[in-house]
């Protein structure tokens, strides 16, 4: 598939996945290689503290719109831009759109707010996806991406829409909750993207987050990305003396023991990971992009830009 | 005078609270705990939030209507070992039961829709039900010691803030506002009052007030019971009793927000007993990384190349892991820090948990 029809198939992307699977990583990929295919992104992150910013190497950025990588016009490449979008904010402006700003701060500092978000619950959760809504209608960007709460959350964040049109029958609430309703449920739209790891725990969880999500919610999901794959790498079935051999070298002490130690330990530990990767397919019938695991150093451009070459990858091969 | 050993511990405290963020294995090492405190001839009870299904299945929590009242787990254990699946609202509900005046009371209120939701929905409910859960645990004479798993959160002491915070809710001053209307005298007072909760009413519809007055004026009375419970709670928290252990994995993200929780604890002045590092990938020498990508390089293509390729990647990885756990090391001296390696397959059942009992105990 070309990288352009694929990132244009909705406007918002939505990452989810359970916690420490990498989502963030894959948020900050899927946005490089949108801006590389010449897509300007905005990444909305809605818990803050991520380490984003980091990978791109640029300072934290807060509900301010930053922007992480500037454009390229003599490399295809677009912008990729970040803000972050909690509740109490994104309330704020919705009283202020509903005619409310004047009584917006009292409603904080006396605590109504804390009352009201208990006796609906979701009320935080759809206040910010009303948020990204707006956005997404904005056209603020060819490539809205959502880096989601952990999943488990990211279920009852999704699902608050459908609750809360219910609970609240009348007013700006339920208008919201209508028009969020509308987004998740549009594919042209709107698309989730499940992150998991080629692990046993993370692959059952991802599969019934991915049931859950199209039962209860009813929103469509792109691609399942795996990430953590290592690498393959050739000669790693070879008998470390015999190799040196072959090569006229010799080895130090001890040293042919750790290399056939490190070699057997990433044999098994691909091939695990390939059974994973097989048991995630028979499971759920959803295309799989595939994201290395990457040795190197800490993530920082370099990594990402090969994060981002492996999404492209993958996506090529998409029918 | 050097720190308790993690054996130490089991072996001697009464409550063990284990933190730390999502994914890092917390509620395998909470059970793990537990289990080698029965191993020891202790009689243990491990409370967790949400095991991965397998696990839950391995600690006989799987199955239907189990989970809020301890189940015993069989095992070839001197001592017993119990565990429970917290469930909020149940805790919750029981503690309504208990603190009401009469049983229309505590019906009133269990069956108000406001408290349907806050029962669930209200931030640090699920801590505070696992804290409220230990108390009773801790009081209960059929168990020696405690291993409660708290739920994944950003903020190492949302569990102990939640009684307050609780209290401190359904406290209110609000409360008093939404009960003017039905006290004649208030009436004129709170004009202004009113106006404001109409205007309110107005977003979110009346329904909502109704139910929020509804459950606030059948609450009445039970705040005392409720916060006397919670500085009682709070209290076994802080006490020398209960110790925390704290779990990571070595990655440079979930180390931060392990030094983060590390950090918030040392500024409530509560010592870490224990730093578990799970997930750690194998040492298989102790060569330079970039020595060995040299080599790498220089034999590319070939065989040799390639194994040393791999080993200058493990070396890469083992070194990077040992640079992050430094700092939080250093962080939680003198406490013990143990680190489990990478399995090759997932906990679950009984054997895989006394497998990373090994690796926790220094029995490999």
């Amino acid at each position: 598939m070309d990288p352009a029809q694929f990132f244009t198939a909705s406007r918002l992307v939505i990452v989810a996945g359970k916690g420490g699977v990498g989502k963030t990583t894959v948020t900050a990929a899927l946005a490089r290689a949108a801006a590389a295919s010449g897509l300007s992104a905005l990444i909305v992150e809605v818990e803050g503290k991520s380490g984003l910013a980091a990978m791109y190497g640029s300072p934290a950025f807060s509900y301010d719109e930053v922007t992480l990588a500037e454009p390229d016009e003599a490399l295809g490449r677009a912008a990729v831009r970040a803000r972050t979008l909690t509740p109490d904010e994104a309330l704020i402006e919705f009283l202020e759109d509903a005619g409310m700003g004047r009584i917006s701060k009292r409603l904080m500092t006396s605590g109504a707010l804390d009352m009201v978000a208990t006796a609906i619950p979701g009320i935080r959760d759809i206040l910010v996806l009303g948020k990204i809504k707006q956005m997404e209608r904005r056209r603020l960007a060819d490539v809205l991406i959502l880096d989601a709460p952990a999943a488990g959350h990211a279920i009852s964040f999704l699902q608050s829409a459908s609750g809360l049109a219910d609970a609240v029958r009348l007013g700006p609430i339920n208008a919201q909750a209508r028009d969020v309703l509308d987004l998740l449920g549009d594919p042209a739209r709107c698309q989730v993207v499940l992150v998991t790891l080629p692990e046993e725990t993370p692959v059952n969880e991802l599969v019934e987050t991915a049931y859950q999500l199209e039962d209860r919610v009813g929103v469509s999901l792109g691609p399942v990305v795996v990430n953590g794959l290592y690498p393959e790498l050739a000669g790693l079935g070879a008998d470390p003396r015999a190799a040196a051999e072959a090569q006229g070298a010799s080895l130090r002490d001890g040293e042919a023991a750790s290399l056939a130690a490190a070699a057997r330990f990433r044999l098994d530990r691909t091939a695990l990971q390939a059974e994973q990767v097989e048991r995630l397919r028979e499971a759920l019938p959803l295309p799989q992009l595939r994201v290395p695991y990457l040795f190197d150093a800490d993530l920082g451009p370099e990594q990402l830009d090969l994060l981002a070459a492996a999404v492209l990858d993958g996506v090529a091969e998409l029918s | 005078m050097s720190a308790p050993s993690l054996a130490e511990l089991v072996a001697e405290r009464q409550i063990v609270i284990t933190s730390g963020s999502g994914g890092v294995g917390k509620t395998t090492s909470a059970a793990v705990l537990a289990m080698e405190a029965a191993a020891q001839g202790r009689r243990a009870v491990v409370v967790t939030i949400d095991p991965a299904k397998r696990l839950a299945d391995a600690l006989g929590l799987g199955g239907e209507g189990i989970g809020n009242e301890p189940t015993r787990i069989d095992g070839s254990w001197p001592g017993e070992l119990w565990a429970v699946m917290l469930d909020t609202k149940s805790t919750f509900d029981d503690l309504v039961t208990r603190y009401s005046s009469d049983p229309e009371q505590a019906e009133r209120i269990l069956a108000n829709r406001f408290y349907r939701n806050i029962s669930g929905a209200l931030s640090g409910t699920q801590e505070y039900m696992a804290m409220e859960k230990l108390y009773e645990l801790h009081h209960d004479d059929g168990f020696d010691l405690v291993v409660v798993d708290t739920p994944p959160s950003r903020n190492a002491l949302d569990f102990l803030e939640a009684p307050r915070r609780l209290t401190r809710f359904l406290d209110h001053r609000l409360y008093r506002v939404l009960m003017a209307p039905t006290r004649g005298v208030m009436k004129a007072v709170n004009v202004a009052a009113q106006a404001f909760v109409r205007q309110v009413s107005k977003v979110v519809g009346a329904e909502v007030f109704e139910d929020a007055i509804t459950f606030f004026q059948a609450f009445d009375g039970m705040e005392a019971g409720f916060k006397e419970r919670a500085d009682a709670v709070l209290e076994l928290l802080t006490s020398p009793a209960t110790s925390y252990v704290l779990v990571a994995s070595p990655k440079r993200d979930t180390v931060a927000e392990a030094r983060f929780f590390a950090e918030k604890l040392a500024e409530a002045d509560i010592p870490i007993a224990a730093l578990i590092v799970n997930r750690m990938h194998p040492h298989f020498t102790d060569e330079m990384p970039e020595a060995l990508r040299e080599r790498a390089r220089h034999f590319e293509g070939t065989d040799l190349g390639g194994l040393y390729r791999n080993l200058a990647d493990f070396a890469l990885v083992a070194h990077r892991e040992e640079e992050h756990l430094a700092g939080l090391a250093d962080m939680v001296e003198p406490a013990p820090v143990i680190r489990v390696p990478f399995l090759q397959t997932d906990v679950h059942d009984l054997d895989g948990l006394a497998v990373v009992g090994d690796h926790l105990f220094d029995r490999t």
